[in-house]
């Protein structure tokens, strides 16, 4: 055990610091507005020209090839200096790692430079009107058109982040109707500026458009457009709920950043005489750090070559319920002036109220380190 | 940065954990409860041949962190924490070094001294330093909630052999090993309960299946993952000298103490009567964790003290 940085991590935390600090771009309107977004993708783009827009992927595709351990320093150092959302992340940090293990050199050299340059933006399309949490449940179809050397697309995904600003999806739909659940499906990548597309932006809880539904009525993608083997989906898609919910989507820094706003935020607003308060900020602070701790553990584990499974929805439930809990603290020492908040944490306790739902609800997250880590029976 | 334990100090915690399994099953720590001196008996001489209580004193707290962690998870009866902090602190280590004798603490803010009534030397600290007492008068507290960790008031006069600042550094390891034995108590409940949960049925189907029961039992495993991680980079701190070891130890401590009190208010409501009935062992490893929790600073006073660090 040695929990000091290396001379080589302190070096490459110092270039993260140093690049951050002068280039972070400060008052950005939110990247879950049409406006916003496009600021966002300015900075996006300045981030790639530096080579910090995908730290961990290989040099050829515009990384740096990070080790885990310095994709960790890089996102503490971003988010300490105030880096704004990665508008991108969708594509980065759940698409990517499913192309870098599943996609063809011809989709790997196609795909990657051009999500790492925020050229092509990517969303998710998963989530159905019907499959929610039951993802299984998907009904979107895709026929096959053997002449046409390709597939044909129907259906609605919807909840879908980003998706009225984004250029691609990638999704699952059923190829095989005759079989069920998680068998018979496969994992699209669709342009979305493909004839019989239509995306529609609708309102998240805060207002702003960061939610799209998106229809497809015989939409037409070449095999190309194919990611993994058809038919399994399931298990292509869930190479990357497994990052989703582990380190990659939300790393310990936006936390421990966020609990540095929040023990700020006590300075300048507390009654130090309230010690229920005081308790709920340093609660807030240890937590965020055992997230950090727990993260270097892991870490650790897959440095030396093990897999992480079910483990990481324990992550997914610690973070997500910390940071509705730092936003609820934070509101309460603003008091009364929390109804006109407006520097970030009303906003931000609205978007922390989305984290115990996407990327699996932490009731779903619940029953599967039940029967995943604990081992508790199936119904 | 390397977060990850050697294969010798595994290999260790390995054969302590059999040990512990061997000779010191619930059937023990229940005799604890009614014998005359409130110990096993035979534990504490065995440690010592095994080299155990040698290697408590002589390695460093992340050496032995998991040792104390597998003591917590056995609730073994026996002042481990206690004398492996003590014993450094004598003029002349020789014998409790050797298991011979047993030396206990009765420190400011530890809560009442434990297994006091067994002890050859009891070892007082305050902010005013640390005293050995090689005579003194014990008064047992009768009626404490886990009657295998026999608690009495200790008065007597002693020998000056520290300053205050030895206090706070040996109080620091008392809390690391109290918080290491929470986590291993509350990894030890949750592994009886699903063991239980997937046995015991109910309306055709192993209690365990049914959500509401997930779900409590879920949010035991959580906080004792990320309780985890802080016990051992605070063994880690303390071994380093690290200038914050302090707040990592009260960190530490509020932390595992919340999740093994979390893993114990799950266990028994998950065990349902059964783990309400005295017969049932649940409760000795249940009044334990409750009595840790609060021993050696709760968790509000040690979150106090990060608080005063952080804000």
């Amino acid at each position: 055990m040695d929990l000091t940085f290396t001379a080589e991590e302190e070096a490459f935390r110092a270039e993260c610091r140093e690049w951050l600090e002068a280039n972070v771009p400060r008052g950005l309107a939110s990247g879950d507005t049409r406006e916003g977004f496009a600021a966002h993708l300015e900075w996006e783009r300045a981030l790639f020209e530096a080579r910090w827009a995908v730290v961990s992927w290989p040099e050829e595709y515009g990384g740096r090839d990070a080790s885990a351990m310095e994709w960790l320093i890089f996102e503490e150092e971003y988010y300490r200096a105030g880096g704004p959302q990665r508008v991108t992340q969708n594509g980065i940090f759940l698409l990517a790692p499913t192309v870098f293990e599943f996609g063809t050199q011809e989709q790997k050299d196609r795909i990657l430079p051009r999500m790492a340059a925020a050229q092509d933006l990517w969303c998710q399309g998963w989530s159905e009107p019907n499959a929610g949490s039951d993802l299984a449940g998907i009904q979107s179809k895709a026929v096959r058109d053997h002449a046409a050397g390709g597939w044909r697309l129907s259906g609605q995904k919807t909840w879908t982040t980003r998706g009225a600003f984004c250029t691609h999806l990638f999704g699952l739909f059923r190829s095989d109707p005759e079989a069920e659940r998680h068998r018979g499906l496969t994992y699209f990548l669709v342009p979305l500026d493909a004839p019989g597309v239509t995306v529609r932006g609708f309102g998240r809880l805060d207002g702003d458009e960061g939610f799209a539904e998106v229809f497809l009525d015989d939409v037409f993608v070449p095999d190309a457009h194919v990611l993994g083997e058809v038919h399994q989906g399931w298990g292509v898609a869930m190479a990357t709920t497994s990052s989703e919910r582990g380190l990659t989507l939300r790393s310990p820094g936006r936390f421990t950043a966020t609990a540095a706003r929040l023990v700020d935020l006590w300075r300048q607003r507390a009654d130090p005489a309230d010690t229920r308060l005081r308790d709920a900020v340093t609660r807030a602070w240890i937590d965020a750090d055992a997230y950090r701790w727990q993260t270097f553990l892991t870490v650790t584990r897959m440095t030396a070559g093990e897999q992480l499974g079910a483990e990481s929805s324990m992550t997914k439930v610690f973070w997500s319920d910390l940071d509705v809990r730092m936003h609820e603290t934070a509101l309460e020492l603003l008091g009364a002036d929390a109804e006109t908040d407006d520097s970030g944490w009303m906003k931000g306790y609205q978007f922390a109220l989305s984290g115990p739902i996407y990327a699996g609800t932490n009731e779903i997250q619940r029953n599967v380190i039940a029967e995943r880590v604990l081992g508790l029976p199936r119904r | 940065m390397r977060f990850a334990f050697t294969d010798e100090q595994l290999a260790f915690r390995d054969a302590v954990r059999e040990l512990f399994a061997r000779e010191c099953p619930p059937s023990t720590v229940r005799d604890a409860w009614t014998n005359d001196t409130g110990r096993t008996g035979t534990l504490w001489s065995r440690l010592a041949e095994m080299g155990v209580l040698g290697a408590l004193l002589e390695l460093r707290d992340v050496d032995v962190v998991l040792v104390l962690e597998e003591s917590g998870s056995a609730a073994v009866p026996e002042p481990l924490v206690e004398h492996s902090l003590a014993v450094p602190l004598l003029p002349d280590p020789a014998r409790a070094a050797a298991g011979d004798i047993t030396v206990v603490t009765a420190f400011e803010g530890q809560g009442v001294a434990a297994y006091a009534q067994s002890a050859d030397i009891v070892v007082t600290g305050g902010a005013d330093g640390v005293f050995v007492l090689d005579d003194f008068d014990v008064t047992p507290i009768l009626g404490a909630v886990d009657g295998s960790r026999r608690l009495a008031q200790v008065s007597g006069s002693g020998t000056r052999v520290g300053d205050g600042d030895a206090f706070r550094a040996a109080f620091d390891r008392g809390a690391l090993g109290t918080a290491a034995q929470l986590v291993g108590l509350g990894r030890r409940m949750l592994d009886m309960t699903v063991a239980y949960v997937s046995e015991r049925r109910q309306f055709g189907a192993p209690v365990g299946s049914f959500q509401a029961v997930k779900h409590r039992l879920a949010d035991a495993r959580i906080a004792l993952e990320f309780a985890r991680p802080l016990v051992y980079r605070a063994a880690w701190s303390m071994s380093e000298a690290d200038a914050e070891s302090s707040l990592h130890v009260s960190m530490a401590k509020a932390a595992a103490g919340d999740a093994a009190l979390l893993a114990a208010r799950a266990a028994l409501q998950c065990h349902g009567a059964m783990g309400y009935s005295f017969e049932y062992d649940l409760h000795l490893f249940m009044k334990r964790a409750w009595a840790l929790a609060a021993a050696w600073g709760d968790a509000a006073v040690h979150r106090a003290h990060v608080g005063r660090a952080i804000l």
